[in-house]
């Protein structure tokens, strides 16, 4: 199990957060470029020492700058998987996979055969006498998973690992991870800046913006209820923060004032609102919607069968309509509309 | 993987522009002509008779083996030295890297005398060194090996350093993870990548050491059969027999093409 | 391909031409028997004669304002193949009489004149630090021992003095030019070496000189004498008349050399 608290100050950035990652569990540490996931990732690893705090991997202190403790990465049983794979270029694939075992004493002959049998379990095994640059993108990531996985770590740390794929392989490469992952009996951490490799890989997602954790929960639970712009950005959704002004009534942080059909669970609220979920018209509507707000159109985006439309005003928020909606209603960027949303469709949530 | 490429592609990046033809035609002129009049001077009828000589022999003998030495020397002090220069984060790093590449812009000559200074009987190591051992390193072997090493070791240093300086550090950190102590992530991931650099290094400082004249004859004197390497007896042969000078110069030529053609590739690639 | 490439190729291959034809190294040769003044003249000289030339040059000068004497010293076999090879040298000055007999030979000098005679001496460091006493010494295989090259004058004469004493030398080094020899004696990294007395009175201090029997075989005469066709033919001839003139002479002597 490892439980770390990092502390590590860069030029630009004060990276503070406590983590935790049990056997079995994995883990996705997910937030925008610059947030300091891959730091993490490397301090953990002993590639970066702290500046304060510890590292702790199964009850042993592996970085502790107070007790002047540092273990260096080589006698870290922790094994990393690199964004660019870096598999030795002048080794074949087996004897990526085997290097470990080697660097830790096993002879030849033992390492190749036990290397063989990890990239059989891969489904590699053609591949064993091919050169790193051979391979294809998935091929070379699965190499370096099985080079990783071969001296039995008690951790696993993945750096983006299908970042480096491209569209069409990533997909395939993300549910071959998957089952990978399942077969690994310690903790996997996971560093990415896509969220759909965090959920569809992920336990539990940590989400790091700026140095610091704004939202831990299960994939379900963070997509449901984004903490964050970053979050709700991340997932698609609308995310208003605000005051509760009435048990039904919020007065939000932009000025408008929204009502919500189930009881407020606090004082200080965000509500999610899915794009598909607000209506516009090009006057004040009639009917149900307990919610309308005048908005003017700040961007829109079309998407083959989608259009986003940005808007601004009491609240700020993004529909989703489609394109003959769009030149109905003459959405240009700069045009005044009238925005709508029923109280069933907001959902608020503790800030 | 696909490696197909157009073949109008590659025929039109094969032409060089057009000013280019005549001067690289002069420069290989100006390069093949020395060695066309050496050929065109040279005593063909007595040539093997020439060649069998012991001064050919005694010079080729010696040349070779205080070429091989010396850059077997200069690998064993160069490449470490070349990994302090590339890696390490020492201050004054550049003052270091001048000290050690000073021999390549030093006259060969100048190179020889300070040997003396400092390795010669009365000089400040080698003084103390023949009081307590007897051993006395010019007008020896060792002299022309050490004579050889000053001069040649810094191109092997160069041309390592920028090779170690291409390796990703990256993979070396790979290695650690999996678990590779320093010296084992030197030895399987820094040194097998920066081996072409190495080979090329080599080369370099083999090829200078056996072309090498003003330093050996300064500080290891000339005599037959002892430090008389090649370059030398040309010199002296020069002045009194002009037929062995032609025909030591052909067997250092045909030498050197021997060393220097069939790693020519290793060389284009690093 | 089309006529317009040509045109560069054609005037890199002129531009050799075109530099041969201002001239090498032979610039400022003013053709003999037109009466022209020549303003310098380029003595080529044994290496033995490297301090005394000097004087005698500046001597020269002294006695024939407007002329330069350039200088240049090489060991006498390097200096005989330089004037084979056509290098652009007025006067020739050798350490030994054989050197001068093959440029004769050759037609490459005018009649050769004897201008002085040097002795052999065995030169050791300043405090004799290794004990040498005598030539059987230059036998010894535990001493740093010096000589010129074969084919070199110096190193010819040594060989013929120690034949005579019945001495077979074990040298360490062989140099292929007498004061590249001394330098070494002077530095003490030889114990002894073979050269000429003005060379042991040139290196002052630095170098005694060892007492032995050098006899005739130990002594050479030095010719001199006016190349063919060289570039400054009356300069040339005026230099070397000056070379055997009393004044000369003495300065020859305040450096070692005997008269001829």
């Amino acid at each position: 199990m490892l439980r770390a608290e990092v502390d590590v100050r860069l030029p630009d950035l004060h990276l503070r957060l406590d983590l935790r990652v049990d056997d079995g569990e994995v883990v996705a540490l997910l937030g925008p470029n610059g947030a300091g996931k891959t730091t993490t990732l490397r301090a953990i690893a002993g590639l970066r020492p702290l500046d304060g705090g510890r590292v702790e991997l199964d009850g042993r202190v592996l970085d502790e700058p107070a007790s002047r403790t540092f273990v260096p990465p080589e006698q870290r049983p922790v094994g990393v998987v690199f964004q660019d794979h870096l598999l030795f270029p002048h080794l074949s694939a087996l004897d990526n996979v085997a290097f470990g075992l080697r660097a830790r004493g096993l002879r030849r002959r033992a390492a190749r055969a036990a290397a063989h049998a990890w990239l059989e379990r891969m489904g590699l095994a053609g591949v064993a006498g091919a050169r790193p640059r051979t391979l294809s993108g998935g091929e070379a990531q699965r190499v370096a998973l099985a080079r990783a996985l071969a001296v039995e770590p008690r951790l696993l740390l993945l750096d983006e690992p299908l970042a480096a794929l491209d569209a069409g392989t990533r997909v395939r490469v993300r549910s071959d991870l998957r089952r990978h992952l399942a077969d690994f009996p310690g903790g996997r951490l996971l560093v990415t800046h896509d969220p759909l490799d965090a959920i569809v890989l992920a336990d539990r997602l940590v989400i790091l913006e700026g140095g610091r954790v704004t939202q831990t929960g299960t994939p379900a639970e963070v997509t449901a209820r984004p903490a964050s712009r970053y979050v709700a950005q991340l997932v698609g959704v609308n995310v208003l923060f605000g005051t509760a002004s009435g048990r039904h009534t919020v007065r939000l942080d932009t000025g408008g004032e929204l009502t919500l059909a189930d009881a407020l669970p606090a004082a200080e609220v965000a509500i999610a609102l899915r794009p598909q979920a607000i209506a516009l018209h090009t006057h004040r509507p009639d009917g149900s919607p307990r919610n309308a707000w005048p908005a003017v159109v700040a961007d829109v985006e079309a998407d083959r069968d989608r259009v986003r439309v940005t808007l601004e005003g009491p609240v700020q928020a993004t529909a989703e309509v489609t394109p003959a909606a769009m030149a109905q209603l003459d959405l240009v960027p700069g045009a005044r509309v009238w925005a709508s949303a029923k109280a069933v469709d907001l959902v608020a949530y503790p800030r | 993987m696909s490696r197909a490429a157009p073949r109008t592609d590659r025929r039109a990046a094969a032409r060089p522009p057009r000013a280019l033809v005549p001067l690289a035609a002069l420069t290989v002129g100006f390069l093949v002509l020395p060695l066309v009049a050496l050929l065109q001077r040279a005593p063909w009828s007595d040539l093997t008779e020439l060649v069998r000589r012991p001064i050919v022999t005694d010079a080729l003998r010696l040349s070779l083996v205080s070429a091989a030495v010396a850059t077997g020397l200069s690998l064993l002090g160069g490449v470490p030295l070349a990994w302090v220069l590339a890696r390490s984060r020492l201050p004054g790093l550049s003052v270091l890297r001048a000290l050690a590449t000073l021999p390549v812009v030093l006259p060969p000559v100048v190179g020889g005398a300070a040997l003396l200074f400092a390795f010669g009987r009365r000089g400040l190591v080698g003084e103390p060194l023949e009081d307590a051992t007897g051993f006395v390193l010019p007008f020896s072997i060792w002299g022309v090996i050490a004579a050889n090493t000053f001069v040649a070791l810094p191109f092997l240093v160069l041309t390592v350093e920028s090779g170690l300086r291409a390796v990703d550090t990256r993979y070396e950190e790979a290695a650690a993870t999996l678990g590779a102590g320093r010296w084992t992530v030197l030895r399987r991931v820094t040194l097998p990548q920066a081996a072409p650099s190495i080979v090329a290094g080599a080369v370099l400082c083999f090829a200078r050491a056996l072309g090498e004249f003003g330093a050996t004859v300064t500080f290891a004197g000339n005599l037959q059969g002892r430090t008389q390497t090649m370059p030398l007896a040309v010199f002296v042969a020069l002045e009194s027999d002009r037929d062995a000078a032609v025909a030591l110069s052909l067997v250092l030529v045909a030498v050197s093409l021997a060393v220097l053609v069939p790693l020519r590739d290793r060389w284009l690639r690093a | 391909m089309t006529l317009r490439p040509a045109r560069p190729l054609l005037a890199a291959c002129a531009l050799p031409l075109v530099l041969a034809a201002c001239g090498g190294s032979t610039g400022d040769a003013a053709p003999s028997g037109d009466g022209a003044p020549e303003r310098t003249v380029t003595v080529f000289a044994a290496a033995s004669l490297t301090d005394a030339f000097a004087d005698v040059a500046a001597a020269f000068e002294d006695e024939h304002p407007g002329v330069t004497v350039e200088l240049s010293f090489a060991g006498s076999s390097a200096l005989r193949e330089q004037v084979l090879d056509g290098a652009p040298a007025d006067v020739v000055a050798t350490a030994d009489e054989a050197v001068m007999a093959d440029l004769v030979d050759e037609g490459a000098v005018g009649e050769p004149v004897a201008f002085a005679t040097n002795r052999l001496q065995l030169a050791v460091p300043a405090g004799n630090p290794a004990g040498v006493g005598g030539l059987d010494d230059l036998g010894r295989g535990d001493l740093v021992i010096g000589l010129c090259a074969a084919g070199v004058p110096c190193g010819d004469l040594a060989r013929r003095v120690l034949d005579g004493a019945g001495v077979e030398p074990a040298p360490d080094t062989e140099e292929p030019n007498v004061r590249a020899l001394l330098a070494k004696v002077e530095a003490g990294e030889l114990d002894a070496g073979l050269v000429y007395a003005t060379d042991v009175r040139a290196a002052g201090d630095a170098v005694e000189a060892v007492d032995v029997p050098v006899g005739e075989e130990g002594t050479t005469r030095y010719p001199i004498a006016a190349v063919a066709d060289a570039p400054h033919p009356r300069a040339a001839d005026a230099f070397v008349a000056f070379v055997t003139t009393p004044a000369a002479r003495d300065v020859l002597a305040d450096h070692g050399f005997g008269p001829p």
